[in-house]
């Protein structure tokens, strides 16, 4: 029998889908800490790109945090959060965790946010400042709207590599889909290894044809067809 | 004349990465009612200037006032919501409908949405928009449609100044003549107070009450109303500015109505032929119009009337050039020496008869 049709089996055989230890438990433990992760990662990222976008200032910020966080490896901050999570006290598996992948998913949405507010046709910005929009409703009716679509390719970015990625957590006693390529590895069960593979990978492709769709929805309407 | 709407009080303006001065102690005032064009080449300050007024700019020294109130002692957008605002490529905002768009400043203002329907409603009327562009997206428009919007929308909560950053740049040549003279008709109605941008020295001559003549470093060359500047241009730099032609740029200000037009030979039908001739002879011609209780007929000729008792057994001609009140003494003279007589008969309203207009006259106009 092949790999593949051993993951298959693995895949289909009941035991495999109920318990903690279980697909299903391992798949909500999974899309748990990424959306935690990315909402968290956002609440952070987008007031900031979109100050830097519209104010024009700090724009270096966002070139060294982008350029950093591709170079760093989401390995190595992990690495590095494991430490410091121990020292202060917080434990093994969540924070860690969240820390590498927080790191993660800053840049692309920092950089989108500010990309698309920086984007909006600056007559556009002029016309409505001098109308007597303030500062405020410059951003909210104008920026935000406008660079909705830009911001929320940032954001469907982070969540597909905070998907593939968060498969790390099983390395520091964390849960998800990562346990069973992680504990495949540790018992020899190649089935178990590529049954965990594909499940993160179809994991990340609906949450990139997910993100798609919500990306469709806020594109701002700018027609009546 | 009373306090002057707007007033520049030796403004100076100077970018903080640049050695020259963009604006260059500049002082201006502005009636109430009136449209002040500021033109000059690029990098005359002309748009800086108009930004400095609702505080889009601040003037490195110098005041502005505005209604007789230091723009720099108000809140910048408060101010600038009662200041119409209008820029070349308009700035529409892409994901509001045009109803959405017009209704901006009223919005920001906190009208109810009841007024703001009926003023959306009113403006839309203005500027002979159809009532189905309403619902859809600037994306959706034509540039002229896009222009008249961008227009409107300054307009909307009936600001008592306007500022024009070339309003109608972005459109073909037609379709500006159209919105100009559109914005000329609206303008005649509800008398604001302008200040229109442009670096076209018709399009200034053609909208201006005075034209504010700037050069290069912010200087103000000349001030003045456009007959009076391309009569007598200040220096050379106005007088190579306002470029050929300037006789008949003169002429397209001057209309029909504002001169004097003489009366010429004139015939009623019931006359007879010998009194024809003898007006014909007062006036040194062989031919006369043909009046008939105020209403102009035609011409007749001398030589067609032999044999008969009275002038209106002949068939009167139609004139082969016809000038109205309302028309431009350069259209006029367009008529004239597009016809065969070069005389233009002149009537008011209709076929009233006014007089006639020859080139003589006119070239009389250019010389004054």
């Amino acid at each position: 029998m092949s790999v593949v049709s051993e993951a298959l089996a693995w895949l289909s055989d009941p035991v495999n889908w109920s318990g903690t230890a279980g697909i299903p438990n391992r798949v909500f433990e999974h899309v748990r800490i990424s959306t935690v992760t990315v909402l968290a990662a956002a609440m952070i990222a987008v007031p900031v790109g979109l100050l830097i976008g519209h104010t024009g200032k700090g724009r270096f910020v966002v070139v060294t945090l982008s350029n950093v966080g591709r170079a760093i490896p989401s390995f190595a901050i992990l690495g590095l959060a494991l430490p410091v999570a121990i020292k202060l006290n917080l434990g093994l598996g969540f924070w860690p965790t969240f820390i590498a992948l927080f790191a993660l998913a800053i840049p692309p949405i920092l950089t989108n946010t500010y990309v698309g507010v920086a984007g909006v046709d600056p007559d556009l910005v002029e016309a409505a400042r001098g109308m007597g929009m303030a500062d405020r409703e410059i951003l909210r009716r104008l920026e935000v709207r406008l660079a909705a679509p830009v911001i929320m390719v940032g954001l469907r970015t982070a969540s597909v590599e905070v998907v593939a990625t968060a498969t790390l957590a099983a390395l520091v006693a964390g849960g998800g889909l990562g346990r069973f390529i992680i504990d495949g590895f540790a018992v020899r069960d190649d089935a178990r290894i590529l049954g965990g593979a594909i499940l993160v990978a179809a994991l990340a492709i609906c949450t990139e044809l997910f993100m798609g769709g919500v990306e469709k929805l806020a594109r701002p309407r700018t027609s009546t067809a | 004349m009373g306090e002057p709407m707007i007033r520049l009080e030796d403004v100076v303006k100077r970018f903080s990465n640049s050695r020259t001065l963009a604006v260059d102690h500049l002082s201006l005032e502005i009636q109430e009612g009136e449209t002040a064009v500021l033109v000059g080449p690029s990098g005359c300050g002309k748009t800086t200037t108009m930004k400095m007024i609702n505080r889009l700019e601040e003037p490195t020294s110098g005041k502005i006032f505005v209604d007789g109130s230091d723009v720099m002692s108000q809140d910048p957008v408060q101010l600038r919501r009662g200041i119409g605002y209008v820029i070349q490529t308009i700035g529409l905002m892409p994901h509001r409908t045009i109803a959405q768009n017009i209704a901006t400043v009223p919005q920001l203002l906190g009208w109810e949405d009841s007024r703001i329907k009926d003023r959306v409603a009113e403006l839309v009327e203005m500027f002979e928009l159809r009532d189905e562009l309403l619902t859809r997206y600037p994306g959706e428009l034509s540039g002229g449609q896009r222009q008249r919007v961008g227009v409107a929308r300054a307009l909307a909560a009936d600001p008592p100044v306007m500022l024009m950053d070339e309003p109608f740049g972005a459109v073909d040549p037609i379709v500006r003549a159209r919105l100009q003279d559109q914005f000329l008709d609206i303008q005649d109605r509800l008398k604001k107070t302008i200040v229109f941008v442009t670096h076209d020295i018709d399009e200034a001559i053609k909208m201006a009450d005075r034209i504010a003549i700037l050069n290069v470093g912010g200087t103000l060359e000349q001030y003045d109303t456009p007959k009076e500047i391309l009569r007598k241009p200040a220096n050379g730099f106005v007088e190579e500015f306002i470029g050929s032609e300037r006789g008949l740029k003169r002429l397209a200000l001057i209309k029909v109505n504002e001169i004097r037009v003489e009366e010429g030979p004139v015939v009623s039908p019931e006359d007879t032929v010998q009194r024809a001739l003898t007006v014909m002879e007062e006036f040194g011609t062989s031919w006369a119009s043909v009046v008939d209780g105020g209403e102009l007929l035609g011409w007749v000729d001398a030589g067609t009337m032999h044999g008969m008792t009275t002038a209106g057994e002949a068939t009167p001609q139609r004139f082969s050039a016809y000038v109205t009140a309302e028309n431009s003494l350069r259209e006029a003279l367009d008529s004239l020496i597009t016809s065969e007589t070069q005389v233009a008969a002149v009537v008011w309203e209709g076929q009233r008869y006014r007089g006639i207009l020859n080139l003589d006259q006119i070239s009389r106009e250019i010389l004054g």
